[in-house]
């Protein structure tokens, strides 16, 4: 049942500080969901929430539900490691691992979670290296350091490695921020193109970018929600004024 | 005008200043090479990497059984003292406990800065003692000892330099922790991690004091772990103090194979280390 996620009264804290207030909101399946807001305002630590990176951080606590196809993902008892396979992550800036080659990278999460069988390992790279449309680029060079790649490249190769592993919800922290327009163009290509198969929540700083490939739309302020709708509605007719200001940049 | 005349000016200055103390940093160590060089050179032929010492008053002869004993010992420290090393830094640089950890930096401080005949003294009482005798175990574990707290504090700082978006990175791709730890941030650091543990090979290779009274030194071929094993910083002051020429000669030979050996010692950290692609 692919109800999507629903986030029930999620606050989030850095030891005494709150930067997550009572967050509300439904989150559509097969849609892409995007999240809006001045920096600072917590969109990370949102999104960290939802897959329980949040807690990574020394100090930081979460509270609330979050229900990922109903299932809670911060039920007592649930391993954050099983939820982080579901519910996979890429960053703002690209991260991929320096010591490994460009196959290593995307089949990291798979052989680290104890696969060994080869043809099923260069499957599943083939195949997320397809989805990140990054294959035809490297599939001569699979054996080069993953770290000699384009910047661009070097994030869709941390959206391969995402992919890999076969999760349920991709989430993306501003993931085109360090790259030049051609490389963002291509991200956004790409995100449209995985719409298909999972659902896309991206943290962008960027309105065109949300406004170019999200359905839905969340705007944060000071750690709260102010306003989740179609995209289209948040951009010509938001309801609450503190949006109205954001998206027509009188602040931020 | 004037301005620019004068930045490039001070630009020349600092330059040259810059080259100078380069070269006075490289200075000491190619006067002692040249100086082993000069004064040993002679004294290492076929016969110094094959012969055991000669009796008093023999002329020739040669160190072979110091040589390998300093190998053995220098094996028997690493084979000690690097996995404990590394698996306390590792532990330092993982460990959430901030009350623990400061305690175990600040142990591996003071351990660090305790002279090494103390060191000796230690293993005397506690190894050679309770086994009644001079002994090559007793040596490792002294130089083992003095290794552990460099190998700890290196290997800390190089996990520590991982960046921690590495570790997001792989913790988000629901990879458990201690396979985050053994598998990504480890060979991160690697590089440094190894170049640390040669430092350390390097440091202990020289050793004399602690094994003065652990080791002890022997004229003949070590029969096992358990008896008293001859070591080139050993040999290299029995023989230096001894009042014949060819010991003499065969001393500086003996300085300059120590230095040969950390020098290689070094040389293959460095290249064990390059990653492919250069960096
Ligand atoms: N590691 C951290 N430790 C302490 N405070 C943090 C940390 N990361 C973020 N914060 C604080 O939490 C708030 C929200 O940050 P974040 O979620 O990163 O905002 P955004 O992604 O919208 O820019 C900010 O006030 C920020 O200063
Ligand atoms: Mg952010």
């Amino acid at each position: 049942m692919a109800d999507g996620i629903r986030v029930l009264s999620l606050s989030a804290w850095f030891g005494s500080q709150r930067v997550l207030r009572n967050v509300f909101v439904n989150i559509a399946p097969n849609e892409v969901t995007a999240i809006i807001g001045p920096s600072g305002c917590g969109k990370s630590t949102f999104i960290r929430c939802l897959n329980r990176m949040h807690e990574v951080v020394p100090g930081a606590r979460a509270d609330g539900r979050v229900l990922l196809n109903g299932e809670d993902v911060y039920a007592p008892g649930t391993d954050p490691v099983t939820i982080r396979r579901r519910i996979g992550m890429v960053f703002q800036k690209p991260n991929p691992f320096p010591t490994m080659s460009v196959f290593d990278n995307v089949a990291a999460g798979l052989r680290l979670a104890g696969v060994r069988n080869r043809a099923a390992l260069h499957e599943a790279v083939e195949r997320a290296l397809g989805q990140a449309a990054l294959w035809d680029e490297v599939k001569d060079s699979l054996g080069k350091s993953g770290a000699s790649l384009s910047g661009g490249q070097q994030q869709r190769l941390c959206i391969a490695r995402a992919l890999a592993v076969g999760p349920e919800v991709l989430l993306m922290d501003e993931p085109s921020s360090a790259l030049d327009p051609i490389a963002t163009a291509k991200i956004e290509e790409l995100i449209l193109e995985l719409k298909k198969d999972l659902m896309v929540v991206i943290v962008t700083h960027n309105m065109q970018q949300a406004a170019r490939v999200a359905d839905a739309t969340g705007f944060f302020l000071l750690g709260e929600l102010v306003e989740f709708a179609r995209t289209r509605e948040i951009f010509t007719s938001p309801r609450d004024k503190r949006t109205e200001d954001y998206i027509t940049g009188r602040f931020g | 005008m004037t301005n620019l005349g004068r930045r490039r000016l001070i630009d020349r200055l600092m330059r040259r200043l810059a080259a100078l103390a380069a070269g006075l940093v490289v200075l000491p160590l190619v006067v002692i090479f040249g100086f082993l060089l000069y004064q040993g050179g002679t004294a290492v032929n076929l016969d110094f990497f094959t012969q055991l010492p000669k009796p008093v008053g023999e002329p020739g002869g040669g160190m072979v059984n110091a040589i390998v004993g300093s190998l053995v010992l220098l094996g028997l420290a690493g084979l000690l003292g690097l996995p404990a090393g590394i698996l306390a830094g590792l532990y330092l640089a993982e460990s959430r406990d901030r009350r623990l950890t400061w305690l175990v930096r600040f142990l591996a401080d003071v351990l660090n800065g305790v002279p090494s005949i103390v060191i000796g003294i230690f293993a005397y009482t506690v190894v050679v003692l309770p086994m009644r005798g001079f002994s090559a175990l007793a040596g490792g574990i002294a130089l083992a000892i003095i290794m552990i707290p460099v190998v700890l504090r290196t290997t800390e700082e190089m996990v520590r330099l991982v960046p921690a978006s590495l570790r997001e990175a792989a913790l988000a791709l629901g990879i458990p922790e201690w396979k985050v730890i053994l598998r990504v941030v480890v060979p991160t650091a690697r590089a440094g991690m190894v170049t640390g543990a040669m430092v350390a090979i390097a440091r202990i290779a020289g050793e004399t004091a602690p094994l003065l009274f652990t080791a002890f030194g022997n004229r003949f071929w070590h029969q096992g772990l358990d008896e008293p094993i001859a070591a080139l910083p050993l040999q290299i002051f029995a023989y230096a103090i001894a009042p014949y020429d060819d010991w003499h000669r065969q001393a500086w030979a003996g300085a300059l194979v120590l230095i040969a050996l950390v020098f290689l010692v070094s040389l293959v950290a460095r290249f064990a280390t390059r990653r492919p692609g250069g960096a």
